[in-house]
């Protein structure tokens, strides 16, 4: 299960996307980097991870993915093509491959209709198998997703919060999809159930190949389930690598201090908490230098002036910070020492 | 809500749509009496006692209850009974038509602009702000006088009045509907904007447009009457409740039958529309269901 063995089978280039937003009649229009030059590769059939706090980019980046929105900037290949120069038709089949797990299990989920529609709407759009096959289809996965059989003639209101989860995913599924992006499929449900639907994608993912984008802003969940590790910060990825070396030896402080908040049974794994001050920066109108360096403990002068580099680490993983570039964080020297 | 029965074969639409408008004992009445006028309407020629326009000069006025006038005779002695079962043909028709017209266009305009937005949105806005910014009457004489009074061209006018408020609101619930996230979700699957307008987003969005249709239907009937009143809606001999109401006028003090059994009319039948319109949108309404 090397890293070698696996394939790429989706990468995303330098990807932007910047909105403009209107800030009052005679004011010049801002401008929202929401996405701003991130790189990355999905290997089939393994998990990726976008981590960071609300308003980082990841759900932007999770509906480039999946075509809802356009980039501004950059190149996004699946299976080899470029899915931002295909044709309409190509990419309706590329489209197919790629599907989208939403957060809210509430919303995702036509209330009008039967689950049975809606897990056939897929491929009753895309492919001419007649209703009897789709049904079969859709049958087939109601139960690898654990539910019944009966379900089909039922209604969303009908179901749990889990269950209509897993209804979700199974629609996911229903086209034979490659990549599945999953927007914070289990943040909404409670923990038992979490643990639940994630065995299930786990479990999916290895009988079926399924490549995940793995969208979270919960820690543990992603440590359960990554085998690589993005993370974002106001746009921009701060660090990067096998979920692994993330997760044993943090680089960047933000990263550190997000390890630091997850709450850990074993406490030899416990990181001493580090409370970060401070909201968010607005993402209308970003610091300077580096983006994170008004809530760095670290920060120098470099930090406020210039934009660090996604470099890579003595530990193996690509970091976004002048403080690891210069060796000068004591909790790395700690553990060197 | 007991999980006790689980249905092996799934039953028909229909049959489902049925047991549960059932469901809803007032639904039921009102579609028994929608019925039982509709059956009236259709066979008035085989049930009426009279020709609606034959005027019996000897029996001007007479109060209900006499010998062969069930229900009296108005002003000009035709027989109310027989005048109101005709009447019923025109006056369904009406409400009927001029429903379907501007509910089947403010539909497809609303779900145009709320779906699309910018300029779409903007013109079929301002446009139904125009016609809604005049008086729905003066709107509708100023039409039919343009296009020749006619009971169908009072139809068309009357369509084209009510339509602003189809519009408005299938455009506000489908503004409400279209970034909720199984839209989304159906457009990641592929699906193209016409599936999404009609078959994803407008069933989300009927609830308030059926009930906003079956009141449409008794204001149509009225504001028929009114058009009617004036001479540009049906024309005097023939039936129509709202007109008929309107002649009676001049009787409301001296002969109370002439006014009280049209108005009566129109008052069952708009309210067992509006009663079965109730039950409609709760048939519909999956969320209750079990």
């Amino acid at each position: 299960m090397s890293v070698q063995e696996s394939k790429t089978i989706m990468q995303g280039t330098h990807l932007k996307q910047h909105y403009e937003v209107s800030q009052g009649f005679f004011k010049p229009k801002g401008l929202v980097k929401a996405v701003d030059g991130v790189s990355f590769t999905v290997q089939a059939g393994k998990t990726l991870a976008i981590v960071g706090e609300s308003g980082c980019g990841k759900s932007t980046l999770a509906r480039q993915l999946t075509m809802i929105e356009t980039p501004t900037e950059g190149e996004l290949s699946f299976e080899g093509s470029n899915l931002l120069t295909l044709s309409a038709e190509e990419k309706r089949k590329a489209r197919q491959r790629i599907q989208i797990i939403f957060q809210n299990p509430y919303g995702s989920l036509n209330p009008r209709k039967k689950i049975g529609h809606i897990l056939e709407e897929p491929l009753k759009i895309n492919s001419d198998m007649s209703a009897a096959e789709r049904k079969e289809r859709a049958l087939y996965l109601l139960e690898k997703v654990g539910l019944k059989t009966e379900h089909y003639d039922r209604y969303p209101h009908m179901f749990s919060g889990g269950q209509r989860q897993r209804i979700a995913i199974a629609r996911g599924l229903m086209m034979n999809p490659k990549v599945v992006v999953a927007d914070e499929p289990v943040s909404a449900l409670d923990v038992s159930v979490q643990a639940q639907v994630l065995n299930l994608m786990m479990d999916l993912q290895q009988e079926l190949d399924l490549a995940y984008v793995f969208i979270s802003h919960d820690l543990s969940v992603v440590e359960h389930i990554a085998d690589e590790v993005m993370v974002m910060y106001l746009g921009l990825v701060v660090e990067q690598g096998p979920a692994e070396k993330i997760f044993a030896n943090p680089q960047h402080p933000y990263t550190r201090a997000l390890l630091s908040s997850t709450p850990r049974i074993d406490p030899e794994h416990r990181i001493e908490k580090i409370r970060l001050e401070g909201e968010l920066p607005s993402p209308l109108n970003p610091p300077s230098g580096c983006a994170f360096h008004g809530r760095c403990p670290y920060a120098n002068e470099r930090c406020k002036g210039e934009r660090p580099q996604l470099l890579e680490t003595p530990n193996g993983t690509l970091a976004r910070c002048y403080g690891v570039e210069e060796d000068r964080l004591d909790y790395l020297q700690a553990v060197l020492a | 809500m007991t999980e006790a029965k689980v249905t092996s074969a799934s039953p028909s639409p229909l049959a489902e749509f049925w047991f549960y408008f059932k469901q809803n004992k007032g639904a039921v009445i009102g579609l028994c009496y929608v019925t039982f006028i509709v059956v009236l309407a259709l066979l008035a020629n085989v049930l009426a006692p009279y020709s609606p326009t034959e005027q019996f000069r000897e029996f001007i006025l007479v109060p209900p209850g006499t010998e062969g006038f069930l229900l009296g005779t108005d002003g000009v002695g035709r027989d109310i009974l027989s005048r109101l079962m005709y009447g019923a043909r025109l006056s369904l028709l009406i409400g009927l038509i001029i429903v379907l017209i501007s509910l089947a266009m403010g539909i497809c305009l609303g779900l145009f602009a709320g779906y699309f937005g910018g300029l779409i949105d903007t013109s079929i806005m301002r446009i139904s702000d125009i016609l809604q910014s005049l008086p729905a009457l003066l709107l509708a004489i100023a039409l039919v006088a343009v296009l020749g009074p006619s009971l169908m061209n009072a139809c068309f006018a009357l369509s084209l009045v009510y339509l602003p408020h189809y519009i408005r609101l299938t455009r506000a619930s489908v503004l409400a509907e279209k970034n909720r996230d199984y839209v989304v979700s159906s457009r990641v699957a592929g699906a193209n904007s016409f599936r999404l307008m009609f078959i994803t987003i407008l069933p989300n969005c009927l609830a308030p447009l059926i009930v906003q249709a079956t009141l449409g239907f008794s204001n149509a009937i009225l504001d028929m009457a009114a058009l009617g009143f004036l001479g540009l809606g049906a024309q005097p001999p023939s039936p129509e409740w709202g007109t008929m109401l309107a002649t009676a006028r001049e009787f409301i003090q001296s002969a109370w039958w002439v006014v009280t059994f049209p108005g009566l009319a129109i008052l069952t039948t708009v309210l067992a529309f509006n009663l079965m319109g109730d039950g409609l949108r709760d048939a519909l309404d999956p969320k209750l269901k079990q």
